[in-house]
């Protein structure tokens, strides 16, 4: 199971300009699965973006939007991006601020489509 | 509102940062043998003798069950999450010796979170605190005068 999430996120960070990709559990901020470069710090950019996706999801609810289906955060010299997956999963990438964020999407919901 | 209370100034800096990133409610710094070193978030001194005792117990059943298990080193940490309130508890080294963590947080902070900003906490204590200097012996007349004096550093004299 683990080896398939891996080869999905190895194709995330196939995409030009991505230096990570998590399965992160949304509740916990621990990582289940990842495939990051060096210089990403793994641990840290999963609890931060999944206590962001929580907090997001929560102000979501109440405004009456329902569930967030995608997040992107765009930054100076980076972006972040966030789908949710099953089971209070969500499936995170982090990017230098060029990327490609509809190819970067597809391979995201690949992802999530595989079952996380 | 809520202050961290310190009985040893080194303490103070660290904690109010780990407490403001976490978002934990309650936190206790101990030594190994349950004295206390810092408190934030408890309001009977009661509560933080019974937690500092039980989570010292569980630093010291950990270590024996890593023993049973021939792990070379003691377990670092533990979590345990219910509902509404989680619990990490961790033992760490320190120019002061083996320092012990308990940390209560609510859903507003998760197990990702907390161990994420331990580790900073970590680095900032070995940072802050000064070497173990050897202490002198305790005298019994001392006694009571110490231990209401550090009792009324944690609590502010309501205890």
């Amino acid at each position: 199971m683990t080896a398939k999430f891996q080869d999905l996120l190895d194709r995330v960070t196939r995409v030009r300009d991505v230096s990570g990709a998590f399965i992160v559990s949304a509740e916990d901020g621990l990582v289940v699965a990842d495939s990051f470069m060096e210089g990403v710090r793994g641990n840290a950019v999963a609890a931060l973006a999944a206590s962001l996706f929580t907090r997001f999801r929560d102000a979501s609810g109440a405004s009456g939007a329902g569930v967030p289906k995608f997040l992107h955060l765009q930054a100076d010299h980076g972006a972040l991006v966030a789908m949710p997956g099953a089971d209070d999963v969500i499936v995170v990438a982090v990017a230098d601020a060029g990327v490609n964020v509809g190819l970067l999407r597809l391979e995201m919901q690949r992802v999530v489509e595989a079952g996380t | 509102m809520m202050e961290v209370r310190a009985i040893d100034p080194w303490a103070r800096e660290p904690l109010e940062k780990f407490l403001k990133e976490s978002g934990a409610r309650l936190c206790l710094l101990t030594n190994p043998s349950g004295q206390v070193i810092a408190q934030y978030g408890f309001s009977r001194a009661v509560d933080v003798m019974a937690a500092a005792a039980l989570g010292a117990g569980i630093i010291s059943s950990s270590k024996e069950m890593a023993g049973m298990l021939a792990e070379e080193e003691a377990f670092d940490a533990l979590n345990h999450q219910g509902k509404k309130h989680g619990i990490f508890l961790a033992e760490f080294a320190s120019p002061q010796g083996r320092l012990v963590v308990l940390i209560v947080y609510g859903r507003e902070s998760s197990p990702g979170l907390v161990q994420l900003f331990f580790e900073e906490f970590v680095a900032d204590i070995g940072e802050s605190c000064p070497p173990r200097e050897p202490r002198p012996p305790v005298i019994a007349s001392d006694f009571e005068k110490d231990l209401n004096e550090n009792l009324r550093t944690l609590f502010g004299g309501g205890v």
